[in-house]
């Protein structure tokens, strides 16, 4: 399936809310030389999910799990904003007008485009309300 | 002020010859229940044996664990179309404790509760407000019918609502409560934020849960009462086995209903008075659910005979529990039902951690479960609905608002000996 590139592993780590959590899990992927590229932390009621988009999911999956973390692999999908006023909003109405609901995201803004990482109800039919928009889908082999 | 003058104060060998009748009319009761038939055969004693009332030492003791392994009707020693009542009160697992009442249990209870509320000086014209569970906890309907044999006028408002009963309590014109003493605590917070006075209040009569007499202090001098402890069990009836008289030293707890033991609860050997041990009843007037030598678990000593009032037989309040059994907010917890509840629900591991504080003067109990590491989707909206399954499956079990914590899984402690679950951090009694 040719959509199938444009799909993401993000790493989903389940943490507890109390300090040191966060640097427990940073330092392991420092260890074992993997690079966060982006990075969010969803808080529910004391406890919450750090997700991560690595370049290394596998070996991240290893080495959290390895120390004891509760890890699990979540599909996403990364969508290039302009990094200009009115650059969420073309995303978002590509998203609302294919009926594609967002579950979750968070964005981060780099040197050629900002990223807007999605967590949608159905990936394939977003893939397809996204690319035939007009919007610019960034492919999993640019993290990973 | 007595109820039933003639029996309350019955001493010596009339109380004796009293005691020795019903305890050898409970022997008999009980023949008929298969639990007594084999444990009583195993014991090698002949019910025939029993001649005076120390030979009760003889008999072997009953068990919260036994009432379970009898569920749901292996204790009655009648028909049940004799049974005219079933209440039940937690059991140590998943299923509950189930009691049942002949006519003549219900009449023996109401009595009872008559007797104490005509001690602390409650009578025909008094307004009675009944703030417990009117399911089927005792509390509720145990002291409604004593309360109406009186002839007290009586409401039964049961629990919730605080702001309604405040406004009963002053429409009204209460005079008497009924409660646990920390939802009177609430209710006297809630009362001052209201900026209302409870003036018609004159007594409090407090239980299901350990008090402190520095708690007493507080709320005679909020609510305006002279407070009573009252102590009782489902598996003795309920409420309403002993009571404070107006002396309040010591509960007493009726002679003619209940033969009293102090056991070490290690040992089982009987202390004597003065010992602090486990509380152990023989009720001898129960019909449908006799029981020889309960285990109560509570934990108290035998005070001196002597009382102003005049009535005899007197226990210490309650100072603690031989097992580890939690009361919260008047509700019975063993933390066996808790792993009960977690150990079907297969999204959690089944080792957990209890954390029981008083947070505005209402028990709160806090579960830490760990996530079982194959059920992490990796969706928050998936862990809030673990969180809210287990809630919802504690409080069916427990009858009990818990908050429920998910920890990470292997967070918890492992526990190679006895295993300490529990913290209780409410440092009452």
């Amino acid at each position: 399936m040719e959509q199938k590139k444009y799909v993401i592993r993000q790493i989903s780590v389940f943490s507890e809310n109390k300090p040191g959590r966060l640097a427990a899990i940073a330092k392991a992927l420092q260890e074992e030389e993997i690079n966060i590229l982006a990075f969010s932390i969803a808080e529910a009621d004391g406890f919450g999910v750090v997700r991560a988009l690595v370049d290394k999911p596998k070996k991240a999956y290893e080495k959290l799990s390895g120390i004891g973390f509760n890890v699990a692999f979540t599909d996403v999908i990364a969508v290039q904003m302009k990094d200009i006023p009115g650059g969420l909003y073309e995303i978002a109405r590509i998203l609302g007008e294919g009926k594609i609901n967002i579950e979750y995201s968070y964005a981060y803004s780099g040197k050629e485009a900002a990223v807007l990482i999605l967590r949608v109800d159905n990936v394939e039919a977003a893939i397809s309300a996204i690319r035939n928009g007009g919007g610019t889908l960034l492919e999993s082999s640019m993290f990973q | 002020m007595f109820w039933n003058e003639k029996i309350e104060t019955l001493k010596g060998k009339d109380l004796e010859q009293l005691q020795l009748k019903r305890l050898k009319w409970t022997l008999r009761q009980v023949g008929s229940v298969g639990f007594y038939q084999q444990q009583l055969k195993d014991a090698g004693i002949r019910i025939g044996e029993i001649r005076k009332l120390e030979d009760i030492r003889k008999l072997p003791f009953t068990r919260k664990q036994d009432l379970r392994d009898g569920y749901p009707f292996g204790f009655l020693a009648v028909p049940l179309s004799k049974v005219i009542r079933i209440h039940t009160t937690s059991g140590t697992t998943g299923k509950p404790t189930v009691v049942g009442y002949t006519r003549g249990d219900l009449e023996a209870w109401a009595e009872l509760i008559a007797r104490n509320l005509t001690m602390v000086g409650l009578k025909v014209g008094d307004i009675f407000q009944n703030m417990v569970n009117y399911g089927m906890f005792t509390g509720g309907l145990g002291f409604h019918y004593g309360a109406e044999k009186v002839g007290l006028t009586v409401i039964p408002s049961a629990t919730g609502n605080t702001r309604r009963q405040i406004e009963m309590i002053q429409d009204f014109g209460v005079t008497a409560i009924h409660c646990t003493p920390s939802y009177a605590m609430h209710l006297s917070e809630v009362a001052e934020e209201m900026g209302v006075e409870l003036a018609t209040l004159r007594t409090g009569l407090f239980g299901a849960e350990p008090w402190s007499d520095a708690m007493r202090g507080e709320l005679e001098s909020r609510l305006g009462v002279t407070a009573f402890d009252s102590y009782g069990l489902s598996e003795l009836f309920g409420p309403g086995v002993a009571f404070e008289c107006p002396e309040r030293d010591g509960l007493h707890i009726w002679h003619d209903s209940y033969l009293v033991e102090i056991i070490d609860p290690a040992s089982g050997e009987v202390l004597g008075p003065g010992e602090r041990g486990e509380l152990v009843v023989t009720p001898l007037v129960k019909e449908a659910m006799p029981l020889l030598r309960y285990r109560t678990g509570d934990i108290t000593m035998l005070l001196p005979d002597e009382c102003p009032c005049g009535r005899a037989q007197k226990i210490a309040r309650i100072t603690g529990r031989s097992d580890d059994m939690l009361v919260i907010r008047g509700i019975n917890v063993f933390p066996s039902q808790i792993e009960h509840v977690l150990l079907r629900i297969p999204e959690v591991g089944s080792q957990f951690m209890v954390y029981v504080d008083r947070v505005n003067h209402l028990d709160e109990m806090t579960i830490e479960v760990e996530i079982n590491r194959a059920h992490f989707s990796g969706e928050l909206a998936d862990l809030s609905r673990i969180q809210k399954k287990v809630v919802k499956e504690l409080r069916e079990t427990l009858e009990l608002r818990t908050t429920v914590k998910l920890v990470e899984p292997g967070s918890l402690p492992r526990f190679e000996g006895k295993a300490k679950r529990v913290i209780d951090r409410r440092g009452v009694v």
